[in-house]
Formats: structure tokens, sequence, C-alpha cells
């Protein structure tokens, strides 16, 4: 990993947000501060994760009164992101730009939407110590290709440009198979890794079958977004 | 191309050579025989490249094949890729077929490569004449029958190590060594193959610097797949297979195989195919016995 930081004067449409830059091997990353922390560290870092194909923004209420600095990611071809050539995406790829900013930021709460959402369940089990709590919700990109193999697709892009969100992206991560039991099994190693007692709440209210198994596990809380936030702003 | 420094008895290098665009990505591609010869699609196993069948392509175009092979991107001299999947593998293998032929040929393939040949005649049965399948049938998981805890533990500590290479991977480089030093390396995942025939490979392989030779493979590549996928799913694409397919079985198992056993293939067999075991053969079977596996496919062929 490597960092640099500017301020963006590359994108007019991203005139608020400090870019800092993180290589993810042949890729860089975007990772935006997209608002400050209140003086004398009140609060832990908030990082967003962002649904398939979206931009990363701040959220509505209640994330906005989150009293700690609030981070968001763009994912490989997302964003200000880098798009690669010829596709090749998978949710283990994604899981390791996560865990690239969080080698950068340290310990975050993780907000996932849609897509996100799945990465950030996939990046706290494997780097449980440094998640402080997850939420789970809505957004594009949630229900992936479903519990196992699907038809065979052919698919090549004629939009293919280089800019981003990716069509690769876009196809390949509303097809990739989400099976249940690989998602337990990534929920099972933060349940044993994390020291809070309640690590991840599922507040999306779509449940694709990987989702509605991780919210029927005892050693998860589903709830709305202002509990959860109560939950994690303080802790 | 790479100029042998060695040279194997019956080893050739390819007739042609050049290069694909791929959705931007670059592609090496090969052609062993003549141009009025019929063509033939052949694909490598993961960590090897195309000019790994230098001994075992020419036999097939001696035979009046034209036999069309591409360096998996990442591997050989393809561009070295951001992202790997084995979709993209295929995309970038139909491109190649496509600089060659619009029509269904005949695919031949190896380990991984018989596994994408498989997909790909389920995904684009219209380019795929014919199928046959080198030791490339994943069928089960390769991990030992564990207690859950222990598995839950060997999965975090398998995940760390990943990502923790993840973080490093762009100041990833190949060691150097001599070209002994090389083939030594690979001796460990391909044990049943003689040393003269790794340090051939070396040659044409890898790439020479001040410092030494290294292989060409990306050093960001890592071994064994992460991921959801369960290789048994592959064995479930081929019922479906409409096109004549014979699929070979090294029986003497080592590590670059699948372990797969005749009797976890044949209740899936399309109707028609052939499964061949080869007995005292390992995994590279193409390369252990070149000529026996290339007269058998002559024969299927024809």
């Amino acid at each position: 990993m490597s960092v640099s930081k500017a301020k963006n004067e590359t994108d007019p449409t991203d005139p608020v947000s400090d870019v800092t830059w993180l290589q993810h091997n042949r890729i860089r990353l975007a990772l935006h501060q997209l608002k400050e922390g209140r003086p004398r560290g009140h609060g832990n870092p908030l990082l967003i994760l962002h649904g398939l194909g979206e931009l990363t923004r701040l959220p509505a209420d209640p994330w906005d009164h989150w009293s700690g600095p609030i981070w968001g990611l763009d994912l490989t071809g997302h964003g200000q992101s880098q798009v690669p050539k010829g596709g090749g995406y998978t949710a283990e790829v994604l899981m390791g730009d996560v865990d690239v900013a969080l080698a950068h930021l340290g310990p975050v709460t993780l907000f996932g939407r849609g897509l996100g959402a799945y990465i950030a369940l996939l990046v706290a089990g494997a780097r449980p110590e440094l998640v402080n709590g997850v939420v789970l919700t809505d957004g594009s990109g949630l229900t992936g290709g479903g519990e196992g193999p699907q038809s065979s697709t052919w698919y090549l892009p004629a939009d293919a440009d280089g800019r981003a969100p990716d069509p690769y992206a876009l196809y390949e991560l509303s097809n990739d198979v989400r099976p249940s039991d690989y998602a337990i099994g990534f929920l099972q190693l933060l349940l044993n890794g994390s020291e809070l007692d309640v690590p991840l709440v599922v507040a999306a209210k779509n449940r694709p079958p990987w989702l509605a198994a991780v919210a029927k596990d005892p050693g998860v809380v589903c709830e709305g977004l202002p509990q959860a936030f109560e939950r994690y702003n303080q802790s | 191309m790479t100029t042998s420094v060695r040279t194997f008895p019956g080893a050739k290098t390819p007739d042609r050579s050049w290069i694909v665009d791929s959705s931007g990505l670059s592609i090496a591609a090969y052609q062993w025989g003549s141009e009025s010869g019929r063509p033939l699609l052949l694909a490598h196993g993961g960590f090897d490249f195309a000019r790994t069948m230098d001994r075992f392509a020419p036999l097939l175009a001696a035979q009046g094949w034209k036999v069309i092979a591409w360096d998996h991107r990442g591997h050989g001299n393809s561009e070295h890729a951001a992202l790997y999947s084995w979709d993209a593998d295929i995309r970038d293998g139909v491109a190649v077929l496509d600089s060659v032929t619009t029509e269904a040929v005949p695919v031949v393939g190896h380990s991984k490569g018989g596994a994408l040949a498989l997909t790909l005649a389920t995904i684009r049965p219209d380019r795929v004449s014919a199928l046959v399948n080198l030791d490339g049938l994943p069928s089960h998981r390769t991990v030992p029958d564990i207690p859950d805890r222990e598995r839950t533990r060997v999965m975090a500590s398998d995940l760390t190590n990943r990502l923790d290479f993840r973080r490093r991977a762009h100041e990833g480089a190949r060691k150097p060594g001599t070209i002994e030093e090389l083939a030594a390396r690979r001796k460990k995942m391909n044990p049943r193959l003689s040393d003269d025939w790794l340090e051939y490979l070396v040659t044409v392989g890898g790439s020479e610097s001040d410092d030494g030779w290294r292989w060409n493979l990306d050093a960001s590549m890592r071994f064994g797949g992460f991921g959801p996928f369960r290789p048994e799913w592959s064995l479930a694409r081929m019922p479906g297979i409409a096109v004549p397919m014979l699929a070979m079985l090294g029986t003497e198992q080592e590590e670059m195989g699948w372990g797969t056993l005749p009797e976890d293939v044949e209740p899936w067999l399309p109707p028609g195919a052939k499964l061949m075991p080869l007995e005292g053969v390992g995994h590279f079977l193409h390369i252990e016995k070149p000529d026996l596996v290339a007269n058998l496919i002559l024969e299927f062929l024809a």
C-alpha cells in the first residue's frame, strides 16, 4: 500500500471532499474524507462502502450527525478509483480494496450499502480487530447472483470505455454467487474475533438469502438505522 | 518471442505468435502448424503458459491441425492484469479464437484450461465442436476433513495471510535466479517432470535480466483460488454438453491436481462422452506421455 494525499482538483463534481489515494495492487483507489470529526477525538471513524455502480456520498440522517470523522471509499471501477481493463471482478478482490483502506485508517465502523454491505461483511470477518461494528443496509447490488451457480452467460460490454462505473463491475458483481454458508463463515469469524457484544447490525429491509442467513444468527441484531447509529456512535 | 537458450527433444517454437487486444488487455497468442490446417484451440493450466505446449502441440500440428494457444492474462507474455477470474480468462480465449476463425473448433484444455473449456462449451456452444479435457475436472474441496472450530481457525489465518499479501502486492516482484534454481522451484509443484524439461520451460516462460532469470508470471497471483466457488460446480456443467467429449484423468495424485477419481466424474458425463483414466500418469499427462495423449486425441477427433 502506498498513500498520497491531494486536494481534489481533478474532479469538478466532487469539490468538497479531500481525496487520499491508496494503492491496491495495480489499482489506485480514492478514499474520500466526507466529514472531519469533532475536535478532541469524539467518536470512531466511520467508513462508508457504496452500493454497486454508486458514487461515494455522505449518507442521509442519522449518519451525517456521526461525531467521528466520516470516510468513503470508491471501490475498484467506481467513482474516482481506477477502472481496470477487461473486467474479472470478484467480491474477494473488493474485500482487498477495503482492507487497504483499513491499513491506512486503522479501526473504523463500517456502513455498507448493497454490494458494499456484502463486502463489509467479508472484510469484517477477515479483520475483526479493525472493525468497530458493521451496519448492513439496502442499496444496489445487495443480492448478487444468488446461492449457487446460475446458467452460464456471455457478456462483452460495448461501452467499456475506461469510465466509472465500469460496466464489467455492474455485470459481474450482480452475478457473483453468494452462498449462505459462505457468508455465515465470515460472520462466524467476526463473532469469534470481535470484542463487541454486537459486532454486526442488519438494518436492510431486503434480505436476499445470504443476508437472511446472517440476520437469523443469534449473534446478530436487526434494528433500524437510528438504533444502529446510537449503538456505534459512542462505542 | 524469447530466444530459446535451451532445447528439448521434440519441442518446437510456435510457427507464429501475435498479440490480441482483449478489452484493452494485451494477450499473447501462438500457433503451431500451417495456415491451411484446421484450427483447434488449446488452453493451458494455471501457472503454466502456452509454451508449456511446445512438446505436445507440434504432435497435433503434424497431423494437419492448426493449434492455437494463448497465455492466460498474467501468464507467459500476456499483460499482467489488475483483476483475474475464470470468466475473464474465457473472454480472453474467445478474443484469441476470434482472431483466427469465427467457426466452432475442437477445444483441448489441461487442468484449469480444461475447466475453462468446459465452461466455454456451455457459455458459447457455437464456438466449440468437440471437447477434450486433460485432468481438468475439479470435483471436491482439497481442504482436509477437520472439525468446524479448526476449519474456522484455518480460514481466519488464510484470509489474514491473503489480505496481508494484497496490501503489499504492488511492491511484489519475482525472485531472480539461475535457470537451474527456477526449475528447482517449479519442480516442487511439478515433481514428476524432468529437470531438462523444467529448465527448458524457464527459457521460454521466463526473462533474463542483469540479476538472473525470473518467471514471467504476475507476482500478484496467488496459488489456490479463494472465494465461494465450489469445485463440484464444474462437474455440474457436464451433462449439458452437446458436443463429443473426451476426458482423461491421470491416476497418480499430485500437488497440482484436483484428486478427481473416475467414479467422481462418471455420474456427470454427457451422453456418448468417453472417460479415460491413464494408469501410472500424473496431472501433467500431456507432458509425461505426449505421444500417447496426442494419439488418443487425434483418434477421437478423426
